[in-house]
This record gives structure tokens, sequence and C-alpha cells, in this order.
């Protein structure tokens, strides 16, 4: 459900800036969506051609980069890929980690003619 | 043409959470924000909060709730003063609503201020209202293995509340192995061991709210 807030906030800010570019339209925003950030392509899009329908941006095409999950042992600093629901390092087995990457959220670029 | 942006998607909400809390910190009002599964007990939470420190404290509540006004009404015959947001079907409070439920609360008589989130483990992670501190909790029928289900939730939280904690003997929680997952993602958490029942183990966590609560009126000197 909260796919609907964020798409009309990815919408918003695609359409500033190619208003600020003076841009005729939008032919692609291109986004970067970590793994944990729990939101779900599909219903983006859905939203989206619902939403951008009268805009610039009505048959701009969404591309989805979804960076994985990393993580980095506290304790003697290995970065690995977890293992669904063991998040223990694998080098010193501690469940001392911090979450490097899988949370982005954001817009990276957007295509414009 | 490409034209880079790099801009966070939730940028809007957080610009007006920005707002939001330098008006609670212009009030002195310390804001917590409770989030949790369905049914994990922050309405109970917040009933006994209020029943204990509501003398000691001007505390007022924002229930956020997909429909109806039942914790409203709850909180509301402790004669503390609650502002129901219905969401409608959506599964998180942002920080629009929340600026809308500020400005229909009297700020200058508040000193604590209770935000009851939608009961949901993932979006409410993402969405900042203009809080203070984060509150977590977790009920020992959900299980063990949740803080790495819900990671962004548990690794943002200050407090995490293990809730219903009397159920112990009847349920297989194995408390270390969550204290130690949770403490692992998030060094500086703090966790209490309660039941919003009984009131078992509530001391700990009505004295860190009262520690925060007084920190908080010397920073803002009211």
């Amino acid at each position: 459900m909260h796919e609907l807030s964020i798409t009309q906030s990815i919408l918003s800010i695609a359409l500033e800036k190619a208003d600020a570019a003076k841009a005729n339209r939008i032919s692609q925003i291109n986004l970067v969506i970590g793994e944990l950030s729990g939101i779900v392509d599909d219903c983006v899009e859905f939203y989206f051609e619902f939403l951008s329908k009268d805009t610039i941006a009505a048959q701009a095409s969404l591309s989805f980069h979804h960076p994985p999950t990393r993580l980095r042992c506290r304790n003697c600093a290995t970065v690995f890929s977890p293992d669904n629901l063991d998040w223990a390092c694998p080098n010193c087995h501690e469940p001392k980690i911090e979450i490097i990457s899988g949370r982005e959220c954001y817009i990276e670029s957007i295509e414009v003619d | 043409m490409e034209i880079k942006v790099l801009q966070d998607i939730l940028s809007a909400n957080d610009a007006i959470a920005r707002k939001n809390q330098s008006q609670l910190d212009k009030h002195g009002i310390l804001t917590i924000n409770v989030m949790s599964s369905p049914g994990a007990g922050k309405t109970s939470l917040i009933l006994q909060t209020i029943s204990q420190l509501k003398e000691k404290a001007r505390i007022a509540v924002i229930e956020g709730d997909v429909a109806s006004t039942i914790d409203a009404d709850k909180v509301s015959k402790q004669g503390v003063t609650a502002v129901q947001i219905n969401t409608a079907g959506g599964c998180h409070l942002d920080a629009n609503m929340t600026e809308n439920a500020l400005n229909n609360l009297p700020l200058e008589d508040i000193d604590l201020l209770l935000i009851e989130n939608v009961g949901n483990l993932i979006c409410p992670a993402g969405f900042a209202l203009g809080e203070h501190k984060r509150v977590i909790l977790l009920s020992l029928p959900e299980g063990d293995d949740k803080p790495y289900k819900y990671p962004t939730m548990f690794s943002g939280a200050d407090v995490v509340l293990i809730n219903k904690i009397d159920l112990l003997p009847l349920l297989e929680f194995d408390i270390a192995s969550f204290t130690n997952a949770v403490s692992g993602l998030n060094p500086n958490v703090k966790i209490f061991q309660v039941s919003c029942k009984t009131g078992q183990g509530l001391e700990g966590w009505f004295s860190w709210l009262q520690e925060q609560t007084k920190e908080m009126k010397s920073r803002h000197g009211s």
C-alpha cells in the first residue's frame, strides 16, 4: 500500500527536475531501490501508469536497479551477504553487523527529450 | 538527454518531518513513535504509560489506525488529549498526517507526545514523522526470528520492548537469541522485557521515558 505514496513522490520529483530542465517529455526514470526497502516494482508500475496520465511523464518507462543486501561485521570488518535468516558474520560468527547496502531508495536520473 | 537526480524518494516526507520536529522542539515536547505488528500491545503500552505518568507529565496521544476510533476512545477515557488519524487503509503514518494532527493539539500544554503508528513492521520504518525516539514492541507470540525479517525496523529503534513476557513459560521464544540479534543490528538500543497486562518490567521503561522527558525540557528550557 505504501507504493502509492512512494510513486507520488517519484513522479513529483521527476516532473520538478524535468520542468527545471525545460524538457518536453520524460522517457525514462532510473530508480535505485535496495532489496531491503520493501518496495514492489509491479505496484509502483501500476500506480505510475495511473498517476502519470496527463503529465509529460505519461509514457515514461521505469527502470529499477536493486542493490542487494550487504553487511559488514563490526567485530572483524568482513563484508558479506546475509544467508536468509542467519546474519552472523561468516568469519568470526559474531552477530554484530552493520547494514551497508540494501536500503537505498532514490531516483538516480531521468531521461528527457 | 539524461539528467542526474540523486534525490531520495522520501525527501518530501523527510522535509515535513524536520519541520514537525522543530515545532516539537520549540515547545519542548518529547515525541515518541510507537511501532509494532498489529496486536503486539501498542495501545496497552500507551494506556499503562498514561496511568503511571499522567501526574508527572502532561501527555497527549496521536492514534494512527486504518479505521475506527476505538483506540483514541480508550485513551481519551484516561483524561489525556488524543487525536485520531484514520489512514483509510494506508499502512503507515507519514509526516504530513502528523503535521495535521499537531495542528489540532494544544502544543503549549504538552510535555510528552506518544504517537501510535499503524500496526506494521515494514513501511512505518521508512516514514519519519518528526519524532525524537522510535520505540518498537515485539510480543512473544510473534516469534524470536523477527529482527532479520524486519532489519530496517529493528536497526532504527531507540528502544525495543519485548511484550507479553508473562507468556514465556507457554511459548518457545529464545530471549537471548532475539536480544543478540537486535543488539547486533543496533548496538545502542535499549531492550526491556515487559508485560503491559500485568505491569511486569515496566519500571525500566517508565524511568527511561521520564529521563528523556526531563532532558528534553532542560534542553529547550520551559
